[in-house]
């Protein structure tokens, strides 16, 4: 395979991304709820503080907030952890934003299980389920911080409220940054099989992918960064291309883009789909990457569940 | 304050014991390469008077019905109260250092599901006080003498469920319940007063009906004579003032927000060892 890929971190490359939108558009303003050194919106603060508010331990007023300035005219950008911006504030997020069409942004980082040690309390993986629900929102899951910034941007040109889900771990850059909204990246071309994959998940599709390739079997790769809208015309496109789905997430399996994909394909073009993400149980600590094995995304798990859909599609014994 | 009088040597067996709890957390922050030292050794001497003279708990019967409950609602806090539980015998000082790591009971945040003798799991601010609510107001209905402990960041109460909390129980007037506010000023970004100002912190909780206390919290004679009058108002809840300091007994961490959420290097952790009467390699203790 290629050189390997470069690790960067999704927040520098969203702090920056921030920095650029803060010169472009001189009302822009950005809220952050006592965690703005994780979260990197400090350089913002930094270098616009009459635009920034770190407005302490109260995540769902911030979105208030958030909705409040947006109302009168303003982008808002609103960043803290994913289990305080999509859980703590969920009715928040879904009255004063969604249900106003404000044009918040929000940026959630520290989603899924790879905030690692701090435990299960604040490894979401729900968030992605919760915002997809919310008529009128965007939902994006970079896979690496060239798609992390791009988003920063993207959501800004898009009308309405957004929210985008950022690791704390930094991931190998597996995209050339060429991200658009409602549009899957196909990362590899495959006809035996399709993986749809969002987030850290997408680099270990590559991985699979690539070794499935030493025998012979050819794996589309998709990353659905993008998560609502999505790119229904490519999935389908893949589903009968290739007869067959599996699809990875750092996410609970029952709410999250396994479901989406599942449900779409059932309804356009049924084909067997495997889901391979958290299944119905909270995390806990550990190594942030050791615990994408213990709760079953390992990347043997991941070949068994391609076996197991080329073995139904007849393509290896 | 008026105090019972607390004998010198009851003072300085609480000192040892907290300094030893604040060598556990050293300990244990360095070993998992992560945590919340700051707001840990802050709360230390808070919670080394709680289970070693006010709380009614027994480690032979730690599901004792009518125990007192402890709910440590900055969960983030965990190293402080595991090593004050281990010192009172409720876990294997041993096991200290197993925390944050795959499979401990000695999660990030605390975790009743897996560490029973945790009255309450937490983490996400603003949620101890309301299960601490619930357990006094049931104390009260089923009529068990427990009193029910909750520990508060200042941080924390920028949150509004938090406020939530307290307002019920005021209005419930749970004389059962003390809300103790470890306030050392700071939080994860920088000064509560520089962010969210939360003064005067006092008189809110006055205002929400506490019968309320100011005290320096890093001084036994001040924390006991404080609960000993908390047991004595029957009218409501008390909420006890803990004027203390973020990182208190490591020079280098003293009100410093940096050291909120990090936990130290090598090199720090035997620094602040020194500073604490120990070291850091060898078995805990
Ligand atoms: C609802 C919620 N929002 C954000 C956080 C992240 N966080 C953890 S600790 C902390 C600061 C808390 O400050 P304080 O209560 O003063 O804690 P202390 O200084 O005593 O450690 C924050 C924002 C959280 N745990 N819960």
């Amino acid at each position: 395979m290629s050189a390997p890929a470069k690790v960067e971190s999704l927040r520098d490359a969203y702090g920056q991304a921030l920095l650029e939108l803060g010169e472009r558009d001189p009302k822009l303003i950005v809220l952050d709820a006592d965690l703005s050194g994780s979260t990197r919106t400090v350089l913002f603060g930094k270098k616009f503080p009459d635009r920034f508010y770190n407005v302490g331990v109260m995540e769902p007023t911030m979105m208030s907030i958030a909705a409040g300035f947006s109302l009168e005219g303003r982008t808002v950008y609103a960043s803290t952890f994913a289990v305080f911006a999509a859980g703590q504030a969920y009715n928040f997020v879904r009255q004063s934003i969604c249900y106003n069409r404000a044009n918040v942004k929000i940026v959630a980082t520290h989603g899924g299980l790879l905030v690692g040690p701090d435990g299960g309390t604040h490894q979401i993986v729900e968030d992605i389920g919760l915002m997809r629900g919310l008529p009128g929102m965007t939902v994006i899951v970079p896979a690496d911080a060239p798609t992390a910034r791009a988003a920063t941007f993207a959501v800004a040109e898009r009308e309405g409220p957004a929210y985008v889900r950022l690791t704390r771990e930094s991931l190998p850059t597996v995209t050339d940054g060429s991200f658009q909204i409602g549009r899957a990246a196909e990362l590899r071309s495959g006809s035996d099989l399709t993986i749809v994959a969002v987030g850290a998940l997408v680099a270990r599709a590559l991985e699979v992918a690539g070794e499935l390739a030493e025998i012979g079997i050819s794996t589309r790769v998709l990353d659905l960064a993008s998560v609502k809208p999505f790119d229904e015309p490519a999935l389908l496109r893949a589903a009968r291309d290739t007869g067959a789905i599996l699809v990875l997430e750092e996410h609970s399996v029952l709410t999250g883009v396994g479901a989406l994909v599942a449900a779409t394909t059932g309804e356009n073009y049924p084909v067997p789909v495997r889901r391979v993400g958290v299944p119905d149980l909270f995390g806990e600590s550990g190594e942030a990457w050791a615990l994408l094995d213990r709760f079953g995304m390992s990347k043997e798990r991941i070949r068994e569940e391609a076996w197991e859909l080329l073995r139904l599609r007849g393509k290896v014994q | 304050m008026s105090g019972e009088e607390v004998p010198a040597e009851v003072v300085a067996s609480l000192e040892a014991r907290a300094r030893e709890i604040r060598r556990h957390i050293i300990r244990m922050t360095y070993a998992a390469g992560s945590g919340h030292p700051g707001g840990s050794l802050s709360a230390t001497d808070l919670l080394t008077a709680l289970y070693f003279r006010e709380l009614r708990v027994d480690p032979e019967r730690p599901d004792w019905p009518d125990r007192d409950r402890l709910v440590l609602s900055k969960g983030h806090a965990a190293p402080a109260l595991y090593a004050t539980l281990a010192e009172r015998g409720f876990l294997p000082r041993e096991e200290l250092l197993s925390l944050r790591k795959l499979g401990s009971r000695l999660q990030g945040h605390v975790d009743r599901g897996k560490l029973p003798v945790i009255e309450a799991s937490t983490g996400c601010l603003g949620q101890g006080i309301g299960m601490a609510v619930g357990m006094a107001l049931d104390a009260r209905l089923s009529g068990r003498p427990s009193r029910v402990y909750a520990v508060l960041g200042d941080g924390e109460c920028q949150a509004g469920p938090t406020w939530e909390a307290l307002m019920a129980g005021g209005h419930y007037r749970l004389s059962n319940l003390v809300a103790l506010l470890d306030r050392n000023g700071y939080e994860t970004d920088g000064s509560t007063e520089s962010i969210l100002g939360i003064e005067p912190i006092a008189d809110k909780f006055r205002a929400f009906r506490y019968h309320t206390l100011e005290i320096d919290g890093h001084d036994f004679r001040q924390i006991l004579a404080a609960f000993a009058e908390a047991r004595r108002i029957s009218d409501g809840p008390t909420a006890i003032v803990a004027r203390t300091v973020k990182g208190k007994g490591v020079s280098f961490m003293e009100g410093q927000h940096a050291w909120h959420g990090k936990a130290p290097s090598k090199a720090e952790a035997e620094r602040a060892m020194g500073e604490l009467g120990g070291t850091l390699d060898g078995v805990v203790r």
